[in-house]
């Protein structure tokens, strides 16, 4: 029968038809569409790789920017204390010295004033035997002559007087 | 195909009006559909036959070539005639002298559908690859061509060729697309019922003996060692190969993959073929038996027409699939390697 029997003209045709579409076909057409394609479906995957990792990225960007945040935070407290410790420091050093200063005034005033009393007791004192000497002198000009050992009894009971009362 | 539905339930009107004539020859009917045809018959029009001439290219006593319209009707040209029916070689050019075949490449009209439905494919394809040269794919997303292929392409690709070949699936994936899309535009313009659809192309056993072997010189020119040696000298008990029963039902299977290839592209797409033909020619073989059974049954034909062009149109989806499917198997198969058993 005809219909199972290859005839011999279409298999010449068929080879040289199907092979001329063939050789075209894989040099110029299908191999550009499935490269592109390819490429493309590569893109994609490289695409949503990278977007994963941007994303990713981004997270653990935003977890730094958290820390560092934290971070400055308790340096600023910790910088904070440290001024107000040492502000306190310093004023308390300077009362203290301040007040070291004044107690030194103090004293050296409470000496001189001291010192300056003493003198003008002595000088007084000088003055009222030199007065004593004097009114006794006055006194007893005619009996008393005035030589040394009556004049340092009168020295000493001048001393003795002018000490008695004053303190 | 609806408008030549509407074309067959039209006709009933005229073959009424030859009742007399003889009632129709189904086997000529149908067979003239279906085979090769040294012209392109188009219609018969008022008792006319209509038809395109096509060129005889003949090796007789030199090379002859000739338009097939000097031997229309049993006519004699150059001591060649086509052979009547009954005769050996019915339908194909004969000499006259002894009736034997001379060397006959004419383009024949499977020959000039091919030619027709292979410009169509190569055109497409190449329209599409134009698209991806012109466009940044990274870009923009395909459109027109492009659409309308990619998704077929990346499925026959991603899904066949890459699953059932394995890794060197690149190498092979050209010949196995050509092979799909070749496969399924003929089938397709099979199933177009005017010119220059309607030759019944893939349902020509000389057709898919071509395919066949393109795919098993693809399988046995980039067969690997182990495929040979699972042929020749298989895994099995000594005996079954001191004398040779395993390597001879190998290389036996070696020629029955592609065979069968052959035989269910052929015989799928020659059924189709003739069930739609059977179908419509209810409408003819009913025009004498009165108005009401031949409207009824017109009707019907025509239905049932419909129905049968949906199935052609998946059958020829599915046969190239399946043509490129096992294609891609057997190439697998030759590729494997003998780890993965």
């Amino acid at each position: 029968m005809s219909l199972i029997t290859p005839d011999i003209g279409l298999l010449f045709w068929m080879v040289v038809i199907f092979g001329a579409v063939f050789f075209i076909l894989a040099k110029w057409g299908f191999p550009v569409i499935t490269r592109m394609v390819e490429k493309r479906s590569d893109y994609i995957r490289d695409s949503l790789a990278a977007a994963e990792k941007a994303r990713l990225e981004l997270d653990s960007f935003a977890s730094e920017q958290q820390k560092i945040l934290d971070r400055t935070r308790a340096e600023q407290g910790k910088i904070l204390a440290e001024a107000s410790r040492t502000r306190e420091e310093i004023l308390n050093r300077a009362k203290e010295e301040a007040a070291a200063e004044s107690a030194k005034i103090l004293q050296k005033t409470r000496e001189e004033i001291t010192a300056e009393k003493e003198a003008a007791l002595s000088e007084l004192r000088s003055e009222v035997s030199t007065l004593s000497v004097a009114v006794a002198e006055k006194i007893l000009r005619k009996e008393l002559q005035p030589d040394a050992e009556q004049l340092a009894l009168m020295d000493r009971l001048a001393d003795e007087a002018s000490h008695a009362p004053l303190n | 195909m609806s408008f030549f539905m509407l074309l067959c339930s039209v006709l009933p009107l005229r073959a009424q009006e030859q009742a007399e004539e003889p009632s129709l020859d189904m086997e000529e009917y149908i067979f003239g559909h279906i085979s090769d045809a040294y012209e392109w018959h188009l219609l018969t029009f008022k008792g006319k036959e209509v038809a395109i001439p096509l060129p005889c290219i003949v090796f007789n006593d030199g090379l002859q070539v000739f338009s097939s319209e000097r031997l229309a009707h049993g006519a004699e040209y150059n001591g060649l005639r086509i052979a009547g029916r009954g005769e050996p070689h019915e339908g194909k050019i004969v000499r006259v002298s002894d009736g034997g075949r001379p060397f006959d490449i004419s383009i024949t009209k499977n020959v000039l559908g091919l030619m027709a439905d292979s410009l169509i494919l190569v055109v497409l394809i190449l329209l599409c690859a134009r698209w991806y040269r012109r466009h940044d794919a990274l870009k923009e997303a395909p459109r027109g061509i492009a659409g309308l292929f990619e998704p077929l392409i990346v499925m026959i690709e991603q899904d066949v060729i890459k699953d059932a070949v394995g890794p060197e699936y690149r190498k092979y994936s050209p010949y196995l697309l050509t092979a799909f899309f070749f496969i399924l535009i003929n089938n397709l313009m099979g199933i177009v019922p005017f010119f220059p659809g309607g030759a019944n192309i893939t349902g020509n056993i000389a057709v898919t003996l071509v395919l066949a072997l393109f795919t098993f010189a693809m399988v046995n020119i980039f067969g690997n060692k182990h495929y040979w040696k699972d042929i020749l000298w298989p895994d099995v008990p000594i005996f079954l190969k001191a004398i040779p029963i395993m390597p001879i039902i190998e290389i036996v299977g070696m020629f029955t993959k592609p065979f069968s290839l052959m035989i269910r592209l052929f015989a799928n797409m020659l059924a189709g073929h003739i069930m739609l033909l059977s179908t419509i020619a209810l409408v003819f073989l009913t025009a004498r038996m009165g108005p009401v059974l031949n409207g009824s049954l017109s009707f019907v034909s025509v239905l049932f027409g419909i129905f049968l062009d949906c199935l052609e149109l998946l059958v020829a989806f599915i046969q190239a699939y399946v043509f490129t499917m096992l294609s891609s198997v057997f190439i697998g198969l030759a590729h494997q390697q003998p780890e993965t058993h």
